[in-house]
């Protein structure tokens, strides 16, 4: 009789693993490897002059946002009111990475829908995209005060994200509280 | 109007449905005989008012009713006639509704042709086809439901997926079902022998000729996919051992070894209880595959989009099944024990063989397909394995299949004495080991040691399945010749071997080269030259293209023109790859259009695939092996009327044959 | 024509803005034979289950360049590699990487055989200590 139960235990086992798969969610999601570490070093020009860069060395000192959009992103259209808010409330700094995009589009694109950054970098080739683990637009890091990624979310942002993955994760020391 | 209708007899399908699994079921345990015929009836009603569902929703589509909400997300005004056909199953809802369709056909064809089964197996067998539709059934009415209306109706619709808007791939899911679908007769006749607590030789005999059809409908459908893969993607790739195709290629091993198996259990009544255990396996595993593309739990572009709610249904209606056949299992198999034994060399051993190597492959894919989620469970961490690892691990238990294949035909049952064996071996060893050399080396060049396994086992297999094809033809006038069940195993194997040949040869040699490509500029690529004449624009019926003309040639002899196309669908607006293939036994030529570079020049990838179709020829030879093997005479109705009396006639009242 | 216009117009704004090349060739076929290994085997990460050999997306084209230019810079395969895994994560890789989750992976294949060669063994001895003849009145056939 023994023998004769293992099948039953095998799929038992595999049934287990099926449901706990379907309850996990999204499986294209991936965690970003940055997570508690610090954020990739970067410099590179800024979009709207040339001749100023901005890097890693900007983002430390207090929470920050760094915001990877582009022109051609429908999602990054849809978050870009939330940014603008954001930014007016003055709660945090949000920087932009603009990746992959033309440069006359993208500034374009924010005289005409506002800017929510205090200035976005330029990442012509990818390259920056790629050191920072970026395969979607948009992508929002959210870095502490010493520079380290706190959480990555892929997607575009809302209110309700925003409080439940970002102001959850800031602790008492950031910026004015919302 | 129409869809309502559709709904109805879908309702409707759904009581008959009900009657057909319920009763036969109580009929047969008190030997009721009126309910056990109910069976019959209630499967033919069932397949009516699927049929009428089906057609309700394939006229949606004809006359494009966007007022119904799948018919709007998938197809379009402008989408050809034939389209609109095929996209009733291009997505979930329809292909669901496709799948009830064709179990309620294999009942009705179970029904037809079951009249040499004794009543109570027979009505045991329809009972449990019943209950399977009657989940399949709900879970359409209850969550996937086909004929949802959309109001407003739009005034045109989503369009069909470009990349479905293709002949091969329109006919792919049918084809497949029948396949997938088909091993829940096997499956139903190793519940129905469950429940009697019988199991026998003459079994084995009836599972058999069901389980081959669904087996080689299976073959065909996974070929097809695997073609059209590689002509509709544009990577030339023809196996990507992506979950999904894995969910198709997991029932078709364990089928395998099903018929494999069955055929000792036939001819000796042994393996009685793991041949059960393949039954209930292979249709776990399509339910699994059914569940795997439909619940949004792997990535693939094949899945369907869907929801995690319709994940659980299937995930509950698989528990239900396969936990309760396998309770079944653990209750009755002990006591199928038999007494017989075989020697070391034998036909027996060689069949196990075949069965342990199968169900080994079958595991690794199960752990490919299957560990990336259970390591993410378990630690967090997201790994992906992909080809890389497939391709290594699967050829580890099917090298040694793939000779031992060769061996096995020419086993006796019971005890095979060793030299003679050896004696018909030596020919075949010898023309392995010669083409195994000769081909790689002097038909494209190189040598190594996988070339040579490779092109060795296939000349092996081929040599060796002959044998008994040529033994017939010229055996002495008057002597019973080759039975078409062997026959259809001679052959089967015969596909085997092509499949083997080609595989290797267009692993090692295919040659791959992407450029970029002006007109008026040429390219070579393994010995061709590839001139590119014009690049314009043509219209389709739904889409916009750029077509590129471009011009093959073998040491300035003009060998074929091909029309690579860049398609954009006028709905969906994406962007679809047409390649222009020259096909041939011999070779295939490919060549597909990248990206739009600058200056009006055109990525272009041009492929050289040697023996590739010999893949795809070799799966139409097994399913014609399959075919021959199932006319043999002993499946005939003749033969049948001689099963009617029951194994145990104590145990069903039953009028006299 | 203004279909035509408008299909262009479509294509260019659809796919990369600054679409380059879309192979990196080395002239040394190591290298070449090396550098197409390497893609084949490295996921795309925009897509549904693809390699960036296969796919046109702006992400992959991005990969390729890179691999190419670490190829160029002497980098090994384990640094490439690591490379990809330090900002993708294991996820991608199609091959996974021997590491103490992945190991029995490698070691799977191996052990089935063996797990099956053993269960085989047993089946063959307690049948061949059984009596071979029974009483079947079937036809003698081969299968």
């Amino acid at each position: 009789m023994n023998r004769f139960l293992w099948p039953l235990i095998a799929v038992a086992v595999l049934l287990g693993f099926l449901v706990l798969g379907l309850l996990h969610g999204d499986p294209r999601a991936l965690p970003s490897p940055f997570i508690g570490k610090p954020a990739p070093q970067f410099e590179l020009p800024t979009l709207k002059n040339p001749e100023v860069t901005i890097g890693s060395k900007n983002l430390a000192g207090d929470y920050a946002i760094v915001n990877v959009w582009a022109t051609w992103c429908v999602m990054c259209r849809a978050e870009h009111g939330f940014l603008l808010d954001l930014a007016a409330s003055k709660t945090i700094p949000i920087y932009g990475i603009n990746w992959r995009d033309s440069r006359v589009e993208a500034i374009r694109w924010l005289d005409e829908l506002g800017d929510p950054y205090i200035a976005s970098a330029y990442d012509a080739d990818g390259r920056v995209g790629i050191d920072w683990g970026v395969y979607g637009a948009p992508e929002t890091f959210l870095l502490d005060p010493e520079g380290t990624v706190v959480y990555k979310h892929l997607g575009p942002l809302d209110p309700v994200i925003w409080q439940r993955e970002f102001v959850a994760r800031m602790g008492a020391s950031g910026g004015a509280s919302k | 109007m129409i869809p309502e209708i559709g709904q109805f007899a879908l309702i409707l399908a759904l009581s008959l449905a009900i009657c057909q699994a319920v009763l036969p079921l109580v009929g047969a345990h008190r030997g009721d005989a009126a309910m056990m015929n109910v069976g019959r009836s209630a499967a033919a009603g069932q397949f009516v008012f699927v049929a009428v569902a089906f057609a309700c929703l394939t006229w949606s589509f004809i006359a494009n009713d966007f007022s119904v909400l799948y018919v709007a997300n998938h197809s379009q005004l402008s989408l050809p006639t034939i389209y609109r056909v095929s996209a009733v199953w291009g997505a979930h809802e329809g292909s669901l509704l496709l799948w009830i369709f064709i179990l309620a056909a294999w009942t009705v064809a179970v029904a037809r042709f079951s009249s040499g089964l004794p009543d109570a197996f027979a009505a045991r067998v329809i009972g449990v086809l019943g209950f399977l539709s009657v989940g399949f059934l709900l879970f359409a009415l209850l969550t996937s439901n086909p004929f949802d209306r959309l109001v407003p109706a739009p005034a045109d619709g989503g369009d069909l997926n470009p990349l479905l808007q293709d002949p091969g791939l329109a006919i792919h899911p049918p084809l497949l079902y029948i396949g997938y679908v088909g091993f829940s007769v096997a499956f139903a006749f190793a519940i129905a022998a469950m429940i009697s607590g019988d199991l026998d030789r003459r079994w084995a005999k009836w599972t058999r000729p069901w389980t081959t059809v669904a087996w080689m409908f299976l073959t065909l459908g996974i070929a097809l996919g695997s073609w059209w893969a590689y002509y509709e993607l544009g990577w030339g790739g023809w196996w990507f051992w992506d979950a999904v195709e894995n969910a198709s290629f997991m029932p078709w091993l364990i089928g395998t070894a099903l018929i494999h198996s069955l055929a000792v259990t036939e001819k000796r009544g042994l393996f009685k209880s793991w041949t059960l255990l393949l039954a209930i396996t292979a249709f776990s595993l399509s339910l699994l595959g059914t569940f795997l593309v439909r619940s949004g739990i792997i990535v693939s572009v094949h899945a369907f989009a869907t929801d995690p709610t319709r994940g659980f249904f299937i995930l509950t209606f698989l528990a239900v099944v396969v936990v309760g056949a396998l309770v079944l299992y653990a209750w009755r198999a002990p006591a199928l024990d038999s007494d017989v034994g075989f020697a070391p060399l034998s036909r027996e051993t060689f069949l196990l063989l075949n069965n342990v190597l199968l169900v080994v492959a079958t595991t690794l894919v199960l752990i490919g397909t299957l560990s990336p989620l259970i390591i993410e469970m378990a630690t967090g961490g997201k790994i992906s394995i992909g080809p890389p690892w497939f391709n290594v691990a699967f050829l580890v238990p099917m090298i040694p299949l793939v000779i031992l294949l060769g061996m096995g035909m020419h086993a006796a049952w019971r005890t095979q004495a060793a030299s003679p064996w050896l004696n018909t071996l030596k020919i075949p060893a010898i023309i392995a080991i010669i083409l195994g050399v000769v081909i790689p080396l002097f038909g494209y060049g190189r040598i190594s040691i996988m070339l040579v396994v490779g092109c060795a086992a296939a000349a092996w297999i081929v040599a060796s399945a002959l044998i008994p094809i040529i033994r017939s033809l010229r055996r002495e006038k008057g002597t019973a010749g080759i039975t078409r069940s062997a026959l259809g195993m001679s052959i089967a194997h015969l596909g085997m071997g092509s499949f083997v040949i080609g595989a290797t040869i267009v692993s090692a040699f295919g040659v791959e080269s992407d450029r970029a490509l002006q007109p008026g500029e040429s390219i070579e690529v393994a010995g061709f030259e590839f001139h590119m004449k014009s690049l314009g624009n043509v219209q389709g019926p739904n889409f916009s293209a750029i077509e590129a003309e471009i011009e093959i040639r073998d040491d300035g002899e003009y060998v074929a023109t091909v029309r690579p196309q860049k398609r954009q669908y006028l709905v969906q607006r994406s962007l679809m790859t047409e390649a222009g293939i020259h096909p041939g036994m011999d070779k295939d030529l490919f060549v597909a259009l990248g990206d739009q570079l600058g200056n009006g020049a055109w990525s272009v990838r041009i492929q050289y695939k040697p023996l590739i179709r010999f893949i795809w020829l070799g799966a139409l030879i097994m399913a014609l092996g399959g075919l021959i093997a199932i006319s043999d005479r002993r499946y005939r109705s003749t033969a049948k009327a001689r099963d009617k009396v029951p194994l145990d006639s104590t145990k069903t009242a039953e009028a006299p044959a | 024509m203004r279909k035509f216009v408008v299909f262009i117009a479509a294509v260019l704004l659809t796919s990369p803005l600054f679409a380059i090349d879309q192979e990196k060739r080395f002239d040394d076929p190591e290298l070449q034979t090396r550098y197409e290994q390497l893609i084949s085997e490295v996921r795309c990460l925009q897509c549904q289950n693809q390699s960036i050999k296969d796919s046109n997306v702006s992400l992959a084209a991005d990969l390729r360049r890179e691999i190419a230019r670490m190829i160029e810079e002497g980098q090994t395969d384990e640094q490439i590699a690591e490379f990809l895994v330090a900002r993708y994560g294991e996820f991608a890789l199609y091959r996974p990487r021997t590491s103490g989750k992945t190991l029995f992976l490698w070691v799977a294949p191996f052990l089935l055989v063996l797990l099956g060669g053993f269960a085989l063994f047993r089946v063959l001895k307690h049948r061949m200590s059984l009596p071979i003849d029974d009483d079947t009145t079937n036809e003698g056939r081969a299968e």
